[in-house]
């Protein structure tokens, strides 16, 4: 008899499963955060893995951003594998200089005889209707760091098994999740499934007009505005990125060595963000294949707006098909 | 206009006739010239050998003459990787002159199972490691970014931001508690960290931090502060202004200053903190109350911002010689003690500066495999372009 092993859940529900799973596999992982223990975390995310694990293996911290990263640098050397949770993306901040001084370097400082198998999960990008400091797209800063690993999950059956696939990885990982996403769609998770490999690119809809590149919480905008565009008689290939650094540039040049023309969408403001990197990379690599520029479609290079703008703000379908307009016009 | 005192609670009339009387004074002096009273103290300056109610401990010959063995050798390896920097042999030496009681004192108070997170001076508390002091000097002639293997030592980097280090002892301390480690009372098995940083850190964020999760979790962790009077040009005064163990009761751990010139006094108050820690009973600060001799680093000028006067008021103070009147005058050295030492300190400056000479420069290609623990496909074709690169010199002229 099969056992039934697929069930739905939404991206909190995955991602809470996935750290569930990956604490049964090794007593030597830790959840740390603010208000992770008996809260289950601000988007409950850890919900219930206290109760089930103890304090001392999800672990209720001080309120200091810094001082969790650091003494987790401080278990990681001791042989633990800890997950710290910043509670939004604003707040990496004072732990910006652990990050990028201590965890991204300690395994190139110690020419390799310390490792640094640690996550940091961030929720972040927008749209939840917060106050300032809880809507940001931070990925291009870590991405830039030599010594980190960053990935972006965009959905709950990814959130299940790149939080598991980060934890085992003996690298340290930002590990982005799209907050706006937490609660919103269900999929059904088959946790008997074997999963692909955790820095690889993914085409989640298939076309031949225009690649559209996006990950995180402009996955879902840009698989509608592919849904839009195909109305439309125009056929956009949709690529999740999932891994930004390292980048897995062959399914993209790929993709855009078919269609000639690729757009970047994230949240994050377009100047200096992943898509100048991915842009600057596509012209190196298929400079001939291009029928137009590499076009971003991002923040704007403002501080986030006030919630109430937010909207208009945020990359939608619209300003996706309006750059693909601009990509086939040329 | 309206008076705006008058539409508050409490009406105009004032708070009385003096605030300062209510709120206390504002300011205190975090130092004084003698340490001020709390000190802790067991060989003063003379040499005289002092009672301490709480923390003396009886020391054998063979113990102090190792005191004064490890500080003579310490200084010398100072003195000599300064004499390297001066010949272009180092880039730059951080100098631990005056500071041997604190760190000998510190590190020979270690047990094997304890771990030490140091900062970029804590070279004598390297050599209580058992760390070939050659090692060192890798990251001061620029071949690497220290070459030591953390756990063989028990001995962790050297860590160059300021403080940073301080939460990652702190950290460790509770993997020590998760463990199992930390007061089991079976003496082979407890164990504590170490965590070293200066006055000029106990400004930082990161320091702070590591005080309150080390005391939220009661975590095995020692904070050994070698206040030095000087952070870079900036005096102590700069930094704090009540004298820096006394912060530590606003965290909730106990504070000592302790002569950090006296190196038994030193060894005795570290070793009690780590035997607390090691019993489960948490942090402890211990403020070692010494002096900077010598500049910060080899690239700094110590007479544009401070009084020769102070330095020859702490030379008088010095760590080595106090010890050594203190043996001579007891009997407890030999003549041929003094000058086996002064042979064996020698050997250690020509060892130092041959093997200095001799450290390979690292390999361009090297740095690319060491980035990460499972290194990408994008950095591994960037090595590969760079070898090429530097193959297609070959030949070249």
């Amino acid at each position: 008899m099969t056992e039934r092993t697929v069930q739905k859940v939404t991206l909190a529900k995955g991602l809470n499963l996935g750290l569930r799973k990956a604490m049964e596999a090794d007593d030597k992982v830790l959840l740390m955060g603010e208000d992770v223990g008996k809260l289950g975390g601000v988007f409950r995310i850890t919900d219930g893995l206290q109760k089930d694990f103890g304090e001392d293996r999800v672990i209720d911290s001080p309120l200091a951003e810094s001082g969790i990263v650091g003494t987790a640098v401080g278990l990681a050397m001791r042989g633990y594998r800890p997950v710290v949770e910043i509670q939004f993306d604003g707040f990496v901040y004072p732990a910006y200089d652990q990050i990028v001084c201590q965890v991204a370097k300690i395994h190139f400082r110690s020419q390799g005889r310390v490792k640094m198998p640690m996550v940091i999960r961030i929720p972040f990008g927008g749209g939840i209707g917060a106050v300032e400091h809880h809507s940001e797209s931070p990925e291009a800063q870590f991405a830039h760091t030599p010594g980190l690993k960053v990935v972006a999950c965009s959905n709950p059956v990814d959130g299940y098994w790149m939080i598991q696939q980060a934890i085992a990885h003996d690298d340290p990982v930002i590990f982005l999740e799209p907050k706006r996403q937490y609660h919103a769609d269900k999929a059904d998770l088959d946790e008997a499934a074997t999963p692909g490999p955790l820095f690889a690119s993914r085409v989640v809809r298939q076309g031949s007009d225009a690649t559209v590149l996006a990950y995180g919480p402009t996955v879902k905008t840009c698989l509608r505005a592919a849904e839009a565009a195909a109305g439309e008689g125009r056929s956009l290939e949709v690529i999740d990125l999932r891994t930004l650094s390292p980048l897995d540039m062959a399914p993209v040049l790929d993709s855009v060595r078919r269609t000639g023309r690729a757009v970047v969408v994230h949240e994050a403001h377009a100047n200096l963000g992943m898509g100048a990197e991915l842009a600057a990379r596509i012209t190196e690599e298929c400079f001939y294949s291009l029928e137009a520029p590499v076009l971003r479609v991002g923040g704007f290079d403002t501080p986030y707006p006030a919630s109430r703008l937010e909207e208009e703000w945020l990359p939608d379908i619209d300003r996706v098909l309006d750059a693909v307009d601009r990509s086939l016009g040329f | 206009m309206s008076d705006p005192a008058a539409t508050q609670p409490g009406g105009s009339a004032g708070f009385g006739p003096d605030l300062a009387e209510v709120f206390g004074p504002a300011r205190l002096q975090p130092s004084d010239e003698d340490g001020g009273p709390d000190l802790v103290q067991l060989l003063t300056p003379e040499g005289e050998r002092v009672r301490h109610p709480a923390f003396d401990i009886e020391f054998s010959e063979a113990e102090l003459r190792g005191f004064y063995r490890d500080m003579v050798l310490v200084r010398r390896l100072d003195i000599e990787a300064t004499a390297l920097q001066r010949h272009g042999e180092l880039g730059i030496w951080a100098q631990l002159l005056g500071q041997e009681a604190a760190q000998i004192g510190a590190g020979r108070a270690l047990r094997p199972h304890d771990f030490v997170f140091p900062t970029y001076r804590e070279h004598g508390v390297a050599w209580c490691r058992g760390l070939d002091p050659l090692k060192l000097l890798g990251l001061f002639r620029g071949v690497d970014h220290g070459n030591w293997d953390p756990a063989e030592y028990g001995f962790g980097l050297y860590t160059i931001v300021i403080g940073a280090q301080t939460l990652h002892a702190t950290g460790y301390a509770m993997g020590m508690q998760r463990d199992g480690v930390v007061g089991t009372g079976d003496p082979d098995r407890d164990a504590a960290v170490l965590a070293h940083f200066g006055d000029g850190a106990s400004s930082q964020g990161d320091v702070n931090e590591s005080f309150i999760f080390a005391a939220s979790y009661n975590a095995p962790v020692v904070f050994f502060c070698q206040n030095n009077q000087w952070a870079i040009s900036e005096p102590i005064e700069r930094q704090s202004r009540i004298p820096l163990y006394q912060r530590a009761l606003g965290f909730g751990f106990p504070g000592v200053r302790v002569d950090g010139n006296d190196v038994l006094a030193t060894y005795a108050v570290t070793r009690a903190a780590l035997q607390r820690a090691r019993d489960g009973q948490g942090p402890t600060f211990v403020e070692a109350y010494t002096y900077r001799m010598g500049a910060h680093t080899t690239t700094d000028d110590p007479t544009r911002y401070r009084l020769s006067a102070d330095v020859e008021h702490w030379k008088l103070k010095d760590p080595i010689a106090r010890l050594e009147v203190y043996l001579k005058r007891n009997g407890l050295a030999e003549e041929a003690f003094f000058s086996d030492l002064a042979a064996e300190a020698d050997e250690l400056g020509h060892t130092l500066r041959e093997g200095c000479k001799a450290m390979p420069d690292p390999q361009p290609l090297d740095i690319f495999d060491r980035v990460y623990a499972d290194t990408p496909e994008e950095l591994a074709a960037q090595r590969d372009g760079f070898a090429a690169y530097l193959a297609s010199f070959e030949g070249a002229h």
